[in-house]
């Protein structure tokens, strides 16, 4: 299983760096979103999968899965949850101001 | 007592959140963010003098015993580095109301300087690596706060290149922790190094290092990690610029220290023996781009990357005294970044332009803001009465006992190069021809040098007091060297 999962997580990751390669704004940021993706699945990976019952306290169980990686991809996502916002809040207003959304356009002299 | 190591993050995050309240009362909420400023730098002084005295104060928080809960580890290196960004905090809050327009100050700016703080004091105080990826979240969050405030074209367009760089890197960090826990089963720092030597570092754990290594070199600027770098620096208000140059590549240069002074110091061929190399790229790299352009706050922010690469000689020697010269030159330069980034700020403004090629004479109208930057150009080359030359030195001796002498010499030649850059600004900016055309604003001048000759007169007693300060860096510098020490003060087997 952790093969299978650890082969998904390549795959995303090499989809978002693809899509951070491309020149319009919005793909880009479906790219980091991706990316963000494999890097969740793959601390869920690394703490090892189907080891047991979900980690919630009950009587007569024994195994339960890890609970520490689920945090830190908890704590993970809202983290990247909250960048993402302000990275498409960011991209709108850099747009609306320079007129594109063509990175490869996004430059400019150090004085304007 | 252990309460002590979590003050330098829990007042400015409350101070931070209470400015929120206020912020557009401009008179009050400048007052209130000097106040703070100033009784967070008390606090953290008496920090450092209680750890000076009693040694290391580690707080388990929530009474969790150390492997299991989160630590918060307050030594001798976290704390001074943490008064070092205090200092460096009163002099761009106090520098602050004259930088910035009032719409800027109104929109949230002292919340997010607060918040800016409170990440990089909790990156240095934290002893756990997941813990350390919040706070550079932390502190990353508000400097994409701080970068866009304004909202210009500039800032909009180079904030996006900020963002995004830093958003991958973070990425990065928390995959390398994630195959970190799956390998020693634990994310606090003291067990890591602990179980890393316990294994002598097999093989996939000098990869992890490597990966850490360019996590960290993306967040410090290192060669060829540092291109993201100098624009984005400049895009924002002066200030805003002096807290990055002097913060945000010092965190990733301190985690660099930590993890290459703790955990993977068993594989030293592989790792530490590349990072000198890199250094020396860094370094030759940093000077020349410095050098490439006729922009003056350019010339400051590409005057950051050979900084690193001489910080990160020092990791790569791996001796006492190469630690004990990066940690001289990390408290040194954090200081006369932000001076130089709030002086070419300063320039920029009465002079009506950034550009060197449309500068002179500004000495005849402003001499005290001319001979501070005469001063600053002179600390950061590392001339011998200030503070740049005894950083310098120690660090190149420790690359002499290490047999680096190519490095050392590329060290030495590359300072040639940076003193040239810097100088070339005061010789094309400020000598020369009277312009008769400016109009002085000598208020404005006098507003901007204050703040800039608070850190210049610590900088000026760094160097000139070496003998006060040298030996608890060189402290600082045996710590290090001895890993055990931390792990004990964390785990108390």
């Amino acid at each position: 299983m952790e093969i299978i999962m650890s082969i998904l997580a390549g795959v995303l990751f090499t989809t978002g760096v693809y899509n951070l390669l491309q020149k319009q704004m919005l793909r880009i940021i479906i790219g980091t979103a991706l990316i963000s993706h494999g890097a969740h699945l793959f601390i869920l990976t690394m703490g090892e999968l189907k080891r047991g019952a979900p980690p919630i306290l009950e009587d007569g169980i024994e195994n339960y899965a890890d609970p520490l990686p689920q945090a830190l991809i908890l704590t993970s996502i809202v983290i990247s949850f909250g960048v993402t916002s302000l990275l498409l809040v960011l991209a709108y207003r850099a747009s609306k101001e320079n007129g594109t959304d063509n990175m490869d356009k996004l430059r400019g002299s150090e004085n304007d | 007592m252990s309460n002590l190591a979590v003050l330098p993050i829990v007042i400015p995050l409350i101070a931070g959140v209470l400015a929120a309240l206020f912020h557009k009362k401009l008179k009050v909420v400048r007052i209130y963010s000097q106040v703070l400023t100033l009784i967070n730098t008390a606090v953290v002084t008496y920090i450092l003098f209680y750890v000076h005295q009693n040694g290391s104060v580690v707080l388990e928080s929530g009474d969790w015993m150390a492997p299991f809960g989160i630590v918060l580890v307050a030594d001798m290196l976290s704390v001074a580095l943490v008064l070092t960004t205090n200092i460096v905090a009163i002099a761009c809050v106090f520098y602050a109301p004259k930088s910035l327009d009032e719409k800027q100050e109104e929109f949230y700016f002292y919340t997010f300087y607060f918040l800016l703080i409170t990440g990089v004091s909790g990156a240095f105080i934290t002893g756990d690596l997941f813990n350390l990826f919040v706070f550079f979240e932390v502190l990353l969050m508000a400097s994409y706060g701080l970068i866009v405030l304004g909202g210009g074209k500039v800032q909009l367009r180079e904030s996006i290149k900020y963002v995004l760089i830093n958003l991958f890197s973070s990425m990065l960090f928390v995959t390398t922790i994630a195959f970190l826990y799956s390998v020693v089963g634990t994310v606090n720092m003291a067990q890591i190094a602990e179980r890393v030597g316990e294994v002598e570092q097999t093989g996939i754990l000098t990869t992890i290092a490597i990966m850490l290594f360019f996590v960290f070199g993306t967040k410090a600027a290192l060669f060829p990690l540092y291109y993201w770098l100098p624009r984005p620096y400049i895009a924002p208000n002066p200030v805003i610029s002096a807290l990055f140059g002097a913060l945000l590549t010092k965190v990733g240069v301190y985690s660099l220290i930590r993890v290459f002074s703790l955990i993977f110091v068993h594989e030293r061929d592989v790792t530490h023996e590349f990072f000198v190399w890199i250094a020396a790229l860094t370094l030759i790299f940093g000077a020349i781009g410095a050098l490439s352009t006729n922009n003056i706050k350019l010339v400051v922010a590409y005057n950051i990357i050979p900084a690193v690469g001489f910080m990160l000689l020092g990791i790569g020697v791996y001796n006492s005294t190469g630690f004990t010269g990066a940690i001289y030159y990390l408290i040194n330069d954090m200081i006369i970044k932000a001076a130089l980034f709030l002086l070419v700020g300063a320039i920029a403004y009465l002079a009506g332009t950034s550009d060197l090629r449309k500068m002179r004479g500004l000495i005849h109208h402003y001499p005290l803001l001319g001979w501070l930057f005469f001063i600053s150009a002179f600390v950061l080359a590392g001339i011998p009465p200030f503070s740049g030359f005894i950083g310098k030195l120690i660090l190149l001796q420790g690359a002499m006992e290490a047999n680096h002498i190519v490095v050392a010499i590329i060290g030495l030649a590359s300072s040639l190069l940076i003193l040239l850059s810097v100088i070339r600004i005061f010789i094309r900016g400020f000598w020369g021809e009277k312009d008769e055309s400016i109009i002085p604003d000598k208020k404005a001048a006098r507003g901007f040098a204050l703040p800039v000759a608070f850190l210049l007169f610590f900088s000026v007693l760094l160097g000139v007091g070496a003998e006060w300060f040298y030996p608890s860096i060189e402290g600082i510098g045996e710590y290090l060297m001895n890993p055990q020490n931390y792990i004990e003060s964390v785990l108390k087997e």
